[in-house]
């Protein structure tokens, strides 16, 4: 990590944020923005996290090699999650074809 | 084999080393890839949440609403005040400030303490309630009995992810308060100074990294579906 | 293979293995290379445990009905075998004893980055290793190598949790090593020891801990998943609870695709340095290979649902799995090319070492090929749960992997114990193996297509014959594993003492003495020239 020395005032204002944001999207809750309310709530999310890597956690000032690492740790999570919903969300795209009707009789012996 | 070379070095450096910037670059990189290892261990949790939470989204809502939001809201900012106390801590090995680096270490853990003591007021209720799953699990009473047909096996899912997820944060946290009082120690003993301080930011670096999965955790368990 | 300038270690000359002496010198050691020696014998007693459940499950197989054991034994030997071989012996092999002894001496640096981290992964792998093994003297457990729920969570009676337990342990074993690795690798390199100046196996090394520190996490949050599922019969992998058996498998599978490619890049890795030094010729398309590497571990991420294509996993995501199981198959061939290119005119010998990489190359390539059914989604509706697949991979596990782990043991022994070992056994033991290993597991092809499903403690009477060709193969197998392990244990006292470069390799590691001293290099080397610099050699006679 370089010697870069952060000023105390720059993480206040960092945690001030983060506190504003912790209320805001805690106070958008009780709004109804129906599907968007998920929406708002991991981009806000998404905000505070930045606001901690980057400041508190100096990414701001750290070389390439960290970002790329750090890039490719959310990029395999987003594999993992991404390729495993897959899954579920085309299941019922192709129809499971019907074992058993009531009415007709069994045709194998 | 041990690592005591004949050879005069500088105060903390390991004889693996050239130079205390070697040193302080490897453990640098070296926590930022233990942390990657981190994401994709709660990643398994996050992933498995997102598909329940797709397939039983109403069970989920109902079970979120059982949740106390100003509770979460509050140890959500405890957790954040102690991420300032901790870069706090950092900036001051930094600087060489002895004192200010053991106070600030010492107001983290008394934060993240807190914090824990409001997730165990938290667990508490779910027990009285009886909705823990496997442990205690007897929704009937509850607003969770509202829900639709086949909800109630799938509250307990969403309680199942509670707490796990939850707990190994918890548990996180519970290590953490542990490395910060060998923090503490070693501080207050003057093992830091402005030129070697890597401990103190390795331990940052993994406090901050607890901070940000609650961070998530707190909207995707709490404010699900919103409160309207 | 020496020249006059290459002196024999002297009996007094200070090494890493006797510079200090006494049981605490061993098991408190931070020197990467002891700790390296720590895993080899660990993971020989582990092999040696797997190997026993496997010879019980052959003799079981040379009856139609089953020869040995009850089918509940049965399934408990197969499970065994596998947790076994696969968490306590392939993974750990070649990175924890080949990896850990040479990625410093490669990169011309005194130590890991982590020394502390290093011994702490040994003793983590032997806790692990620990529950696993009460869990088999306490009864075994029946769940496959897979565990897959809701049998291993809710059903089966055997001792579930211990062993996942055992295996959530031990990979933070091989999390640590891998990221041991990948800072030593960035930060520690020797003055002028560029990226693409580095010897390949440091490239395999590097994209094996790439796998080893995504993917391994995974696994561990799974197998706790389960074991809380065992426990407390709550969960999210048993429809009884609400849900889905399929998410143990997407999640299991995550992990244990890729790992895999744990198992084989390091090998590959091996084989390239060994084809290079015994073909006298650097490695052709060197950055091809480098990047092929990386390329094995990123797409060996994606293809994971390969295993699930007849679970009622989506067709969609069948389909996308089984192109991208074709497109994994890329890299692999192109190292293949590029290794045999490497041996077309070159200078080749048929040491030891050589042998096993000639056979890797062999059985690999069979056991890609034979992959490459199993990626298509029509043939593997017949194949699946066939022999087929478990032909396919030991084919690669045991035909590709082992024998590149042999061949690096082999090929790096003199420099590990100072030592050198009789060529012809060494020879005659790499002849047998893959004469026992082929008689083992070719006629398991022929089953699989035939149908005989894997797993089952019988078998329809027809299939008598070639089970016990597979049998009488082991037998042979098993013979060719014991030799190496007479020869190399007496060469330790007996052998020639060799010197600091007996096979006139290039490399850093070559460039200190047989054994190296503990601190691996009395001034730290600068590198000037290319990794795999033998046509500058061309002009002496065979040495350095």
């Amino acid at each position: 990590m370089s010697q870069h020395i952060v000023p105390q005032r720059t993480y206040i204002f960092v945690f001030l944020g983060l506190i504003g944001l912790t209320m805001l999207t805690t106070g958008v809750a009780y709004i109804d923005l129906g599907p968007l309310n998920t929406v708002a709530a991991l981009v806000i999310a998404f905000s505070k996290m930045l606001l901690v890597v980057l400041f508190f956690m100096h990414l701001r000032h750290s070389g390439g090699l960290i970002r790329v690492v750090l890039l490719a740790g959310f990029f395999w999570l987003a594999l993992l999650i991404g390729l495993t919903m897959s899954d579920y969300r085309t299941r019922s795209w192709t129809p499971a074809p019907d074992s058993w009707s009531s009415t007709a009789p069994p045709t194998h012996p | 084999m041990t690592e005591a070379e004949a050879h005069a070095q500088p105060a903390g450096l390991a004889h693996q080393f050239g130079d205390l910037e070697q040193q302080q670059s490897a453990a640098t990189l070296g926590i930022w890839v233990f942390l990657v290892t981190e994401i994709m261990f709660f990643g398994g949790l996050f992933a498995s949440y997102a598909i329940y939470r797709w397939l039983y989204f109403a069970a989920f809502e109902g079970g979120s609403h059982v949740l106390d939001i100003r509770l979460g809201a509050t140890n959500t900012m405890v957790l954040l005040a102690s991420s300032l106390t901790m870069a706090l801590s950092v900036r001051s090995a930094q600087t060489g400030n002895r004192k200010a680096t053991v106070i600030f270490l010492i107001a983290t853990m008394i934060l993240g303490g807190i914090f824990l003591g409001i997730k165990g007021v938290e667990y508490n209720q779910k027990f009285v309630e009886h909705i823990v799953p496997g442990l205690d699990w007897s929704p009937e009473g509850t607003v969770l009995s509202r829900l639709a047909p086949g909800g109630l096996e799938h509250a307990q899912i969403y309680f199942f992810f509670y707490f796990a997820m939850t707990g190994l944060h918890a548990l996180h946290m519970i290590i953490g308060m542990g490395l910060l009082l060998w923090l503490v120690v070693r501080a207050h003993k003057g093992a830091f100074t402005a030129s070697y301080f890597a401990p103190v930011e390795v331990v940052g670096l993994y406090w901050h990294f607890v901070d940000i999965v609650w961070i998530f955790l707190f909207p995707l368990l709490y404010l699900i579906g919103g409160r309207y | 293979m020496s020249t006059a300038t290459l002196e024999p270690r002297v009996h007094a000359q200070r090494t890493y293995l006797n510079a200090d002496y006494g049981w605490k010198s061993w098991l408190f050691t931070l020197d990467h290379k002891r700790i390296a020696l720590l895993y080899l014998v660990s993971i020989t007693f582990f092999f040696v445990i797997g190997g026993s459940f496997a010879v019980l499950m052959r003799i079981h197989l040379t009856e139609p009905q089953g020869a040995l054991v009850q089918p509940e034994t049965y399934n408990k030997l197969f499970t065994l075998h596998g947790i076994v071989m696969i968490f306590f012996f392939l993974i750990p092999s070649i990175p924890a004893v080949l990896g850990n002894f040479l990625v410093p001496l490669m990169v011309g640096a005194r130590d890991l980055a982590f020394p502390r981290l290093n011994l702490l992964s040994w003793y983590i792998f032997i806790v692990g290793g620990a529950f696993t093994l009460y869990s088999a003297i306490a009864g075994g457990v029946d769940v496959g190598w897979t565990f897959y729920p809701p049998y291993s969570s809710i059903y089966s009676q055997t001792h579930v949790t211990a062993v996942a337990v055992g295996v959530f342990i031990t990979g933070f074993s091989s999390i640590l090593t891998g990221l041991n690795f990948i800072v030593t690798i960035h930060k520690m390199r020797a003055p002028g020891l560029t990226w693409f100046r580095l010897p390949l196996f440091l490239w395999a090394m590097y994209a094996t801990s790439i796998i080893m520190t995504l993917g391994t996490p995974v696994l561990a949050i799974t197998l706790f998943l389960l074991a809380l599922e065992h426990l407390f019969h709550v969960g999210i992998f048993s429809p009884e609870l609400g849900g889905d058996p399929l998410l143990f498998q997407h999640l299991f599978w995550f992990y244990s695709h890729p790992a895999v490619y744990i198992m084989i890049l390091p090998a590959m890795g091996v084989v390239s340095e060994v084809i290079a030094c015994f073909a006298r010729k650097r490695i052709f398309g060197y950055k091809i290979v480098a990047f092929s590497s990386v390329a094995i571990a990123v797409l060996g991420f994606l293809v994971w649902g390969h295993h699930m294509f007849v679970t009622g996993q989506s067709v969609y995501a069948g389909l996308i799995f089984s192109l991208l199981s074709f497109l994994v198959a890329i890299p692999s061939a192109i190292k293949v090319f590029n290794w045999t290119s490497t041996l077309y005119k070159g200078s080749i010998s048929y040491e030891a070492p050589m042998l096993y990489a000639l056979g890797f190359i062999g059985l690999f390539t069979m056991g890609g090929l034979t992959g490459l059914f199993l990626a298509s989604l029509a043939t593997d509706v017949h194949l699946n749960g066939t022999y087929f697949i478990v032909a396919h991979f030991h084919y690669i596990m045991v035909g590709g992997a082992v024998m590149g782990y042999l061949g690096g043991i082999h090929f790096w022994w003199p420099k590990i114990s100072g030592r050198k070992y009789p060529n012809a056994w060494a020879a005659l033991a790499a002849a047998i193996v893959f004469v026992g290993f082929n008689l083992t597991f070719f006629p398991q092809f022929i089953l699989g297509y035939l149908g005989m499903p894997r797993r089952y403690a019988f078998y329809p009477a027809e299939f008598q014959v070639l089970n016990v060709m597979s049998s009488a193969g082991a037998t042979i197998l098993g013979v060719g594993y014991l030799i190496p392990l007479v020869y190399l244990i007496w060469s330790m006292r007996y052998g020639p003492v060799a010197e600091s470069n007996p096979w006139g390799a290039t490399g850093l590691e070559w460039k200190t003495p047989s054994p190296p001293p503990p601190e691996n290099f009395a001034e730290i080397p600068v590198v000037n020239e290319e990794a795999y610099a033998y046509s500058a050699q061309a002009q002496e006679a065979t040495g350095d």
